[in-house]
């Protein structure tokens, strides 16, 4: 029998139709996966149980005939989303033992659809992280290695990629605040998508910096995001910022046909010191795309370069008062001290609860929001930020889509960038820009570096127009070709 | 007149300004769905909102919304179409997300003026600032443990207006007039019931002084003053405390106090230096609140008759006198009293309203206030209705018994809920006209009262009086006045 983890969502949903496989057994064989995935660290929780049942009722639903494009299809999900009941704690010790009554928007969305959970799934701490290293449990490795050393995932969303990319999941939900779908997705090559800001509901997804995050999917194929986004997306009374627009039938826009579409290369990408791989890569895409009837024309996004400094004051300014709830008093981690006062609950509460990237953000985003600081620092941020999204809007008035690489190198090492947190920073680089003009994104695997390891391109679309960005990734995926696959080294270790 | 401190060596004025804040009126709070009722069991009325579970999100409620422009119009002030929640960030145990969403920068209401009455048909007009809409924090509780403090959130969340005034007031009488009516203008369009036992409505008083012709002096802020008379209190000693530094050759330090009225004395709660930096910045989480003309308009067209438009139209319309209708127009509740009195009265009478107002107007504020102020009881417990009052009201006005009878029924009508004209006939009280039966009376009394008669002759005119008393006396007050005069005179003259 051939090996059910390596279907895709879409192959799964087929097979699932005709009747020629079960939920239970896709179900089955992804629980099996699941724990021979162990090493990789990727799920702090595993729902076996949980996952049966909804099997259980996905075939019993595909029996009559109302399955919906998730139905059957066992997912993870990333720490943050709540789900009720289950441990959710956007790994984070300060939230020990917290078991939400709710569940989020979005995992409400995928069971409507008769979606099957199998587990949550590591990620940095809060999601602030570039190599999942910053998970208070522990650091998730990616299914890819550099020969024998092991390598990062990425970061925030480690877990969610890390469990697709070695076939333990078929999809994940994830969230990108400034790059943790993509960056991850490209370090994994993974289909990682992020849609537009207001495109999902932020209900029930533990907040990093709300005017910034933004669920999203990570999924093995263009067709599996689209057919996952299409269940996770849509309007939410109980989210303020969440759009009343219709969701679109996103798999229909994969026509394949992207003739006369014409694709912005913005000449701010081309970062000094940029690995020639990465450049090379960006090359190819562009030839690709050329290939396949689009017109290239070059563009200028003329504000990236504060992007990185603009994204690091708005994040952790927002993320430093959405932290502010995590004192101790009504759930989580409570360190009280000796006899101590309420000020020393906060303080042994939050010294012990947050990691050193959490309280590095906090005193960042503390600092940029004080009296006298305020006016150099956020407001002058969001008229940066305010600029940068006029530069994207201005682009699109001449281009359709805007081609870059998502990241500035490959997966990287453990250790190797944990000490230094601006180089940490950079990798968001390419990511950031459209994060801050909440613009839809999505990482679309396009090589292997010189070791091996996978490098993505970055499709970045106008608001609201995911399927534009669906189509021509769907292209490019095609375009590109197979690509190999990880040894499944950690199941032979078993 | 003006409100002086006479120093030691100088004369010292004082001025006021005040932050009042008024809980709005609305069955849901401010940003959840969860109830308002006061009183309810601890941690009753919470929603995963208000406990700031995380993950969760504020949504507005429209009505406190549509309650805070309603309030702007009736003060006459600008209303901003456009406003923006911000946060307020700071730790405390019973703030459960660590910050007050509030308003800051852009307010829901601008500038305003409310005018005050200061008796003797002399007005003040205080400016206001700017209203803006905000989130109760809950409650801590340190006296249900010997060493922990309960925290209830049943007021978490729930919606406040905070009503700023210009530092226009210069005498503790102004501040007290300005309290009563802000409270009085809340009542009248029912935006906040301006109970300020219960808390919901509570004052922070600003209080400054300086010798005449000098700049304003160094300010302290007076918290949460809980009623009228508390404000004028707590004024005249801070002020008198404020000269005595001054005069002592002292400066006066900007500092937050708390007045305690059982001392007679305000003392430290925290000095400017460990003031709280708020690091307001607009939440993330809420778009701006935008709204058109029309919903002004039809918040305009919702609002009742105002007290300065009413007190205007019993003065001219229907000629009551300044004070009276200042009395009448102070509370809502009198106010509607009134209105609901004359029409009964006019009714029953069929007379004009203006030829019958001063009487009603009379009766309420002598004789019902009074035995209103005497039981202890307000307006709304009276046991008397206006119906009821206008009952006997028309019983003077078509001549069933005299103004003096009436004061008996009243009395009876107070004690027993019963209405006049039963009285009247149950206890026989009809003023007795009938010329024959009063003549037969005075030729009776007459004839007993030889000596009084032969005084009254020899010049001694006065003893008039002592002979319609009597007649009043036999017939147990019931002769109508007018008759036995007309009667009496000329046989007494012989």
């Amino acid at each position: 029998m051939t090996d059910l983890t390596k279907l895709k969502i879409a192959e799964a949903r087929d097979l699932l139709a005709k009747g020629d496989i079960t939920a239970r057994e896709l179900t089955e064989a992804h629980i099996s996966a699941v724990d021979g995935f162990d090493d990789l660290n990727a799920f702090i929780v595993k729902t076996p149980e949980t996952a049966l049942e909804q099997a259980d009722a996905a075939d019993a639903r595909i029996q009559a005939g109302e399955a919906k494009g998730m139905t059957g299809i066992p997912v993870g999900i990333k720490d943050l989303f709540a789900t009720k009941g289950v441990h959710t704690q956007a790994c984070s010790h300060i939230l020990d033992g917290f078991k939400p009554e709710y569940e989020s928007t979005v995992t409400q969305n995928l069971w409507d659809d008769g979606a099957v959970m199998l587990g949550k799934l590591n990620m940095d701490e809060f999601a602030m992280g570039s190599s999942n290293e910053n998970s208070y449990y522990g650091p998730v490795k990616n299914p890819w290695r550099r020969g024998t050393t092991d390598t990062v995932p990425g970061g925030s969303s480690g877990g969610s990629v890390a469990s697709v990319a070695g076939f333990a999941a078929m999809g994940a939900t994830a969230s990108d605040t400034g790059g943790s779908i993509r960056q991850p997705a490209s370090f994994t090559g993974t289909f990682g998508f992020k849609p537009t800001y207001g495109r999902c509901s932020r209900y029930g997804m533990v907040a990093f910096a709300s005017s910034l995050d933004q669920a999203g999917t990570v999924t093995r194929s263009v067709r599996d995001g689209a057919i996952m986004l299409e269940s996770i997306a849509g309007f939410d009374a109980k989210d303020s910022t969440s759009a009343d627009l219709a969701v679109p039938n996103f798999e229909a826009a994969l026509t394949g046909d992207i003739r006369g579409m014409k694709i912005g290369i913005p000449k701010e990408y081309h970062l000094e010191g940029m690995p020639a791989e990465i450049e090379a890569l960006w090359e190819k895409g562009k030839n690709l795309l050329k290939d396949a009837g689009a017109e290239i024309i070059d563009i200028s996004l003329p504000h990236t370069k504060y992007a990185l400094p603009t994204y690091y004051i708005v994040a952790p300014a927002e993320a430093s008062s959405n932290l502010a709830r995590y004192d101790g008093v009504r759930y989580g981690l409570r360190e009280t001290g000796n006899n101590g006062s309420l000020d020393d609950m906060y303080y042994n509460t939050r010294a012990a609860g947050f990691g050193d990237e959490v309280k590095r953000r906090i005193l960042i985003g503390t600092y940029v929001l004080s009296a006298g600081y305020y006016d150099a620092y956020y407001l002058k941020a969001q008229k940066v930020r305010q600029l940068i999204s006029n530069d994207f809007k201005a682009a699109f008035e001449k281009v359709d889509v805007i081609l870059t690489p998502t990241a500035p190198s490959a997966a990287f090492a453990p250790g190797e960038k944990s000490d230094d947190p601006l180089a940490m920073y950079l990798n968001d680089v390419f990511t950031v820009p459209a994060s801050l003009a909440g613009l839809p994104g999505a990482n679309v695997p396009a090589g292997v570096d010189k070791n091996g390891l996978p490098l993505g391109l970055q499709i970045l679309g106008k608001a609201w127009d995911e399927e534009t960005v669906f189509k021509v990734s769907g292209v490019l995926e095609d375009a590109v070709g197979s690509l190999a696959e990880p040894e499944l080294w950690w199941r032979s270790a078993k | 007149m003006t409100y002086v401190i006479q120093g030691a060596k100088d004369d010292f004025e004082v001025v006021i300004g005040l932050e009042i804040h008024a809980q709005i009126t609305s069955n849901a709070k401010l940003f959840s769905g969860a109830s308002t009722e006061f009183g309810a069991e601890p941690n009753t009325q919470v929603s995963l909102v208000d406990a700031a579970m995380p993950g969760m999100l504020p949504t507005i409620n429209a009505e406190c919304i549509r309650q805070g422009v309603r309030t702007g119009l009736a003060m006459g002030a600008q209303i901003n179409k456009f406003s923006v929640f911000d946060r307020k960030n700071y730790f405390y145990a019973d703030l459960p997300q660590g910050y007050q969403i509030s308003q800051f920068t852009h307010p829901i209401v601008g500038e305003g003026v409310v005018k005050l009455d200061m008796g003797d048909g002399k007005t003040k007009d205080v400016g206001i600032e700017r209203i803006h809409l905000e989130q109760d924090a809950g409650k801590s509780m340190h006296d249900q443990h010997p060493q922990m403090t309960y925290v209830d959130l049943n007021r978490s969340g729930v919606a406040l207006m905070e009503i700023v005034s210009k530092p226009d007031m210069t005498s503790p009488e102004e501040a007290g007039a300005y309290v009563t009516k802000i409270r009085s203008i809340l009542r009248y369009i029912g935006s906040c019931d301006g109970n300020m036992e219960q808390g919901s409505m509570r004052a922070d008083v600003n209080v400054s002084v300086r010798r005449a012709g000098e700049p304003l002096g160094t300010r302290c802020e007076l918290k949460n003053i809980n009623s009228v008379r508390f404000v004028r209190q707590s004024i005249e000693i801070e002020a008198r405390r404020q000269v005595d530094i001054l005069e002592e050759g002292g400066s006066i330090d900007q500092e937050t106090r708390l007045f305690d009225p059982v001392k007679g004395e305000t003392r430290s709660m925290r000095s400017k230096e460990e003031a709280h930096d708020y690091r307001y910045f607009p939440d993330p989480d809420l778009l701006p609140v935008e709204f058109d003309d029309a919903f002004v308009e039809a918040a305009r067209a919702s609002l009742p008759e105002l007290p300065d438009v009413k007190k205007a139209r019993l003065v001219e319309a229907l000629g009551l006198n300044d004070y009276t209708a200042s009395v009448l127009v102070a509370e809502k509740e009198q106010a509607d009293f009134f209105e609901a009195l004359l029409d009964a009265v006019v009714t029953a009478t069929k007379k004009e309203a203006a030829d019958v107002a001063s009487k009603a107007a009379n009766w309420l504020t002598g004789d019902l206030f009074g035995a209103l102020n005497k039981a202890g009881k307000t307006i709304g417990e009276s046991p008397v209705s206006a119906v009821q009052g206008a009952g006997l009201l028309s019983l003077i006005e078509d001549g069933t018994i005299s103004g003096r009878i009436a004061k008996d029924v009243f009395e009876i009508m107070f004690e027993t809920g019963k209405d006049a004209d039963v009285i009247v006939e149950e206890k026989g009280l009809k003023q007795v006209s009938d010329t024959g039966e009063i003549e037969a009376i005075i030729d009776e009394i007459i004839a007993v009262n030889q000596g009084q008669v032969e005084q009254y002759r020899a010049g001694k005119t006065k003893l008039i009086g002592f002979f319609v008393g009597q007649v009043m006396k036999a017939t147990g007050g019931k002769a109508n006045p007018g008759v036995v005069n007309q009667l009496l005179k000329p046989k007494l003259d012989g």
